[in-house]
């Protein structure tokens, strides 16, 4: 008895001081690192106008054929923002939480909704413009608690984007 | 065993004492000195383009994994969020100070603790100095 008194007392503890008060930043959270460098291939290219102006607005184009809703913009800076709310039910986890519920009775949260924000940058060079995506989502599962939050780094994801927007950017400049 | 039990409910106690007792407090809360802060956050370079500092925090920000969240020409201001299984915001600020220079002064929170640590921001000014092509001056 006073041996079972004891671990639990000795587990309560443990938790309080394992959950302190203050968290702290991650060392490398500021740093720039080699990863860095590859981001920034994967998400930029190199537009052959000087009109900053219509490659911004072609980019927000293509935002919005992709369901974002402009947040946020501002045109002296080649800033546009934007996000869509979207469904985050993954097969695999429902899959999961069925086998769960059945074999255990247990309750087993998944996935539910996520939030996608984009932030699209252009910046003059020279004869050129250059143009930077970085994407990243929030994802919140059943009982409403934040799953995940992650950048996104998915070489196809960023490819993808860029198809449509050479594609709106050829289409503006043919005047179609 | 006593005391053993009376050790572990000693550390804690002090483990629990960094905890606040009312959160309200948090509204003009301040951590560090005011002054100690701002020296940490803040540096100067010696340029007057204020727009291509702005870009440049902008560019530095996105190479550094953040997703611009705001930005404001008139104001020099821009506020970036990175998600990386933790949500660390930053807000900088740009200036122009005196005559011949620029004033870059940054503020991070990691998830919901403001960031006090000098090193963060040592770094970030190590890549906006890289970007700038320029060495940021510590400001007193």
């Amino acid at each position: 008895m006073i041996k079972n008194i004891f671990s639990i007392a000795m587990l309560f503890c443990a938790m309080a001081m394992l959950m302190g008060c203050a968290q702290t930043i991650p060392k490398e959270a500021l740093e720039l690192s080699q990863e860095s460098f590859e981001l920034r291939q994967l998400q930029t290219r190199s537009f052959d106008t000087s009109n900053e102006k219509k490659l911004l607005s072609a980019g927000a184009g293509v935002l919005q054929d992709l369901g974002f809703n402009i947040d946020e913009s501002e045109m002296g800076l080649g800033v546009i923002v934007g996000s869509k709310d979207r469904d985050a039910t993954e097969a695999g986890q429902v899959a999961g939480a069925v086998f769960m519920a059945v074999m255990f009775g247990a309750n087993m949260a998944i996935d539910k909704n996520q939030k996608i924000m984009a932030s699209l940058i252009t910046h003059p060079s020279g004869k050129q413009t250059k143009l930077r995506i970085t994407l990243q989502r929030i994802v919140w599962n059943t009982q409403g608690q934040v799953s995940k939050t992650q950048s996104i780094t998915e070489p196809e994801i960023y490819q993808e984007f860029f198809d449509n927007l050479s594609k709106a950017v050829f289409l503006e400049a043919n005047g179609i | 065993m006593k005391k053993i039990v009376c050790v572990l409910l000693l550390l804690t106690a002090v483990s629990l004492s960094a905890c606040q007792t009312n959160s309200m407090n948090q509204v003009m809360e301040v951590s560090e000195s005011q002054v100690q802060m701002r020296q940490i956050q803040t540096r100067a370079f010696d340029t007057t383009d204020y727009k291509k500092t702005l870009r440049t925090v902008i560019a530095t920000l996105q190479d550094l994994g953040f997703v611009i969240d705001k930005a404001d020409d008139d104001l020099g201001t821009i506020s970036g969020t990175k998600l990386n299984g933790y949500s660390l915001r930053m807000t900088v600020v740009v200036r122009p100070k005196g005559k011949k220079q620029t004033s870059v002064r940054a503020n991070a929170t990691y998830n919901v603790t403001p960031v006090s640590d000098p090193q963060p921001y040592q770094q970030f000014f190590t890549a906006l100095e890289k970007a700038m092509f320029l060495t940021a001056h510590e400001v007193d």
